[in-house]
């Protein structure tokens, strides 16, 4: 993002303002600008609505009980009683709270395996990942006939790859290594999954950085690594906290992996929450609080850390 | 866009320290040969040290990596320094995904089948000839041509809210932070809100809609063409936050002298659009079209749990058949041979566009 973009945009927005009434536009203009303006606005709207009304409906539907839901009630307080029922069967509402209850202990398993699998996973991508991008930004490689075009293009074409190329092979694998249905299992794969989108990120972001700092180091006796660790990484974090964020987000969202490399122990919350889709008389209220204690983390970190992620995404466009 | 690189400094290693670098790694190398020999003999019966998994292989192959990376130092110095950056990456990279794919095509050549007792065995082509006659597999690539051909629409709606994002508006980061939302929703949570509740047939929301608009009894997934539409428009709804961002990282790089210049000689917004901003977007879009049809490619998650391909494989894509094949039948040599073909039709594929677009995109490695 371009910090200058948002001031730059208010001083043309109060050169247009000043234009309709300096030159004195007629009628007709104003009228005309005024309707874009809520045209523009409109559309933004609708768009918002699209955006949020499945959050909205999930959030709502988890305080519901099931004739709100078969009446199509919408609006809590209005026309249903909100009701606790659907976490209730989780074990976390506020009387179950302190209950006993196994359906809450398996939820909790299931969050703790997501937590580890993806923060693991995100960490040793930043880890590997930027010391690649950083070699990749700065040095000039030879392996045999490989370049640094040739070892960015290794690491970028891994995108391509579909997930169930490796599904199978790393079933077997994982079965004779003793690796199926543990964490660090899945972790290895999350790693590999992100590590091409750590890298483009983090070689992006050490483009940007002049290599005339290290320069001054290396000439006061810093060894390259000395120069990286002291010099490099404090300038770098913003773009390693981007990097690792979009990480966390991808990993945490995991499906495919997840489903056929893990079974009780390690498994995570998306199949958990998948396992339960599929079973027949579903209790809506049950999956409306499931879905929306598994999505609120990434809720919270779009709304909070949402620059982060706009900053990974956007690595190395236009500028 | 890139930096000048360092120039390669060339200290002189002793002649001690080189030859102690390559010992490290014959040493590594041996002892790594021999634990995996060990341990070959050991599955096969020639051996009884009764291991259970091939763990000491694998920790095996993690000290060769480390002795690898420490004898680059050693006998290369400063190179090696350098090399020892990339190296860890490098290393994990090939050994994650060399080593299954080139052991996927050798159960891709066999009948191996996790329910049989007979164990598995090479099958020459037996598979890939199934392949070729296997209808719901051909079904299923022609699905991916339609859910590739989605990314268009779905970019020129990004494109359209890119340029609300873009123009003069109160509360932006509010807009933008909800346009975001969906992006961030795992496909599994996003299958259960909107694919099994919003769009229920009697109670969701969307059919009260559909029925308040005029359609007696919606169902969104009994009919191929509807239900494929539905799985596009939940695919869209998490995926057009994407193309917005990196689009709306473009327009805000565009230098707005250009556009000025347009307004001054009284182009209208419609004029200014496809023949300044369209133009100069070119390269953004391209880049956010290629990585889309790239993600694309790989759609599962909402077929698995929404329809699980049906009805009658309408909404199939090829890793939810190929999901079915090994969840349903246990069927690995086949599901493989699946995968391989896969990979190598989007193998061809990706390399056509990029050599049809890359002319044109921003540059990528």
């Amino acid at each position: 993002m371009h910090p200058g973009s948002e001031t730059q945009l208010t001083a043309e927005t109060a050169a247009a303002t000043q234009e309709v009434e300096d030159d004195g536009r007629s009628l007709a203009e104003v009228v005309s600008h005024v309707g874009g303006r809520v045209l523009i606005y409109a559309a933004l709207l609708i768009w918002t609505f699209i955006a949020l009304f499945p959050l909205y409906w999930t959030l709502s539907t988890s305080f519901k009980l099931g004739r709100d839901v078969t009446q199509g009630h919408l609006i809590p307080w209005v026309d249903f009683a909100p009701s606790w029922k659907g976490f209730q069967a989780l074990g976390l509402s506020p009387d179950t709270i302190f209950a006993i209850s196994n359906v809450r202990a398996e939820f909790l398993n299931k969050f703790t395996n997501s937590i580890i699998a993806s923060t693991g996973a995100s960490a040793l991508a930043v880890l590997v990942g930027s010391l690649a991008a950083y070699g990749l930004s700065r040095f000039d490689y030879k392996f045999g006939s490989w370049r640094n075009k040739d070892i960015s293009f290794f690491f970028l074409s891994q995108l391509i790859l579909p997930p169930v190329v490796l599904a199978m092979p790393f079933l077997i694998l994982y079965k004779g290594l003793g690796l199926l249905d543990t964490r660090i299992g899945l972790i290895l794969v999350y790693t590999l999954m992100v590590l091409p989108i750590v890298i483009w990120v983090m070689r992006d972001q050490f483009d940007t950085i002049p290599n005339e700092l290290e320069q001054a180091a290396l000439v006061d006796g810093c060894s390259i690594w000395g120069a990286f660790f002291r010099i490099i990484l404090p300038i770098s974090l913003p773009g390693m906290v981007a990097a690792f964020i979009l990480s966390l987000v991808l990993c945490w969202n995991e499906y495919f992996f997840a489903s056929l490399l893990t079974g009780f122990d390690a498994q995570t919350l998306p199949v958990m929450v998948a396992s339960q889709t599929g079973s027949q008389g579903i209790n809506w209220w049950t999956m409306a609080a499931l879905s929306t204690a598994a999505i609120a983390p990434l809720v919270l970190i779009g709304i909070f850390l949402e620059r982060y992620i706009i900053m990974g995404l956007t690595a190395g466009s236009g500028k | 866009m890139s930096v000048a690189k360092f120039d390669t400094a060339h200290e002189d290693v002793g002649a001690g320290r080189a030859s102690l670098g390559r010992l490290v790694f014959w040493l590594a190398s041996i002892a790594f040969v021999a634990v995996a020999a060990t341990q070959i003999a050991d599955s096969a019966g020639f051996l009884s040290l009764g291991l259970t998994n091939w763990r000491p292989t694998l920790y095996a192959f993690a000290i060769w990596g480390v002795a690898l990376s420490l004898s680059q130092v050693l006998s290369l110095g400063e190179v090696g320094q350098q090399r020892l950056f990339v190296l860890p990456a490098l290393l994990f990279t090939a050994s994650m995904v060399i080593f299954p794919t080139l052991f996927g095509l050798y159960i891709a050549f066999t009948d191996w089948n996790l329910n049989a007792q007979s164990g598995h065995h090479f099958n020459g082509f037996d598979n890939l000839r199934t392949l070729a006659e296997d209808s719901y597999f051909w079904n299923a690539l022609t699905n991916m041509c339609f859910y590739v051909l989605t990314v268009a629409v779905q970019y020129a709606i990004a494109f359209g809210l890119a340029l609300l994002l873009n123009a003069d508006i109160v509360g932006r980061k509010f807009f933008r932070v909800a346009f975001l939302l969906p992006f961030m929703l795992s496909p599994v949570a996003v299958s259960w809100m909107i694919g099994k509740s919003i769009m229920e047939n009697r109670f969701g929301p969307l059919a009260t809609f559909a029925r308040f608009v005029g359609w007696e009894n919606p169902a969104f997934f009994s009919t191929p063409w509807v239900a494929r539409t539905s799985i596009m428009v939940m695919d869209s709804w998490v995926w057009i936050p994407f193309i917005v961002i990196m689009l709306l990282a473009g327009l805000q790089a565009l230098p707005n002298d250009v556009k000025e210049a347009a307004k001054v000689d009284g182009a209208n917004n419609w004029q200014t659009f496809w023949e300044i901003t369209f133009p100069l977007m070119l390269p953004v879009s391209l880049t956010a079209v290629v990585l889309r049809i790239i993600f694309e490619l790989k759609l599962a998650d909402i077929v698995i749990n929404v329809t699980s391909g049906g009805p009658g494989g309408a909404t199939d894509t090829i890793s939810s058949f190929i999901y079915r094949e090994y969840r349903d039948r246990s069927n690995v040599g086949y599901a493989t041979m699946i995968a391989e073909v896969y990979l190598v039709i989007i193998i061809i594929f990706i390399t056509l566009l990029l050599k049809s677009v890359s002319k044109y995109m921003r540059k990528m490695t």
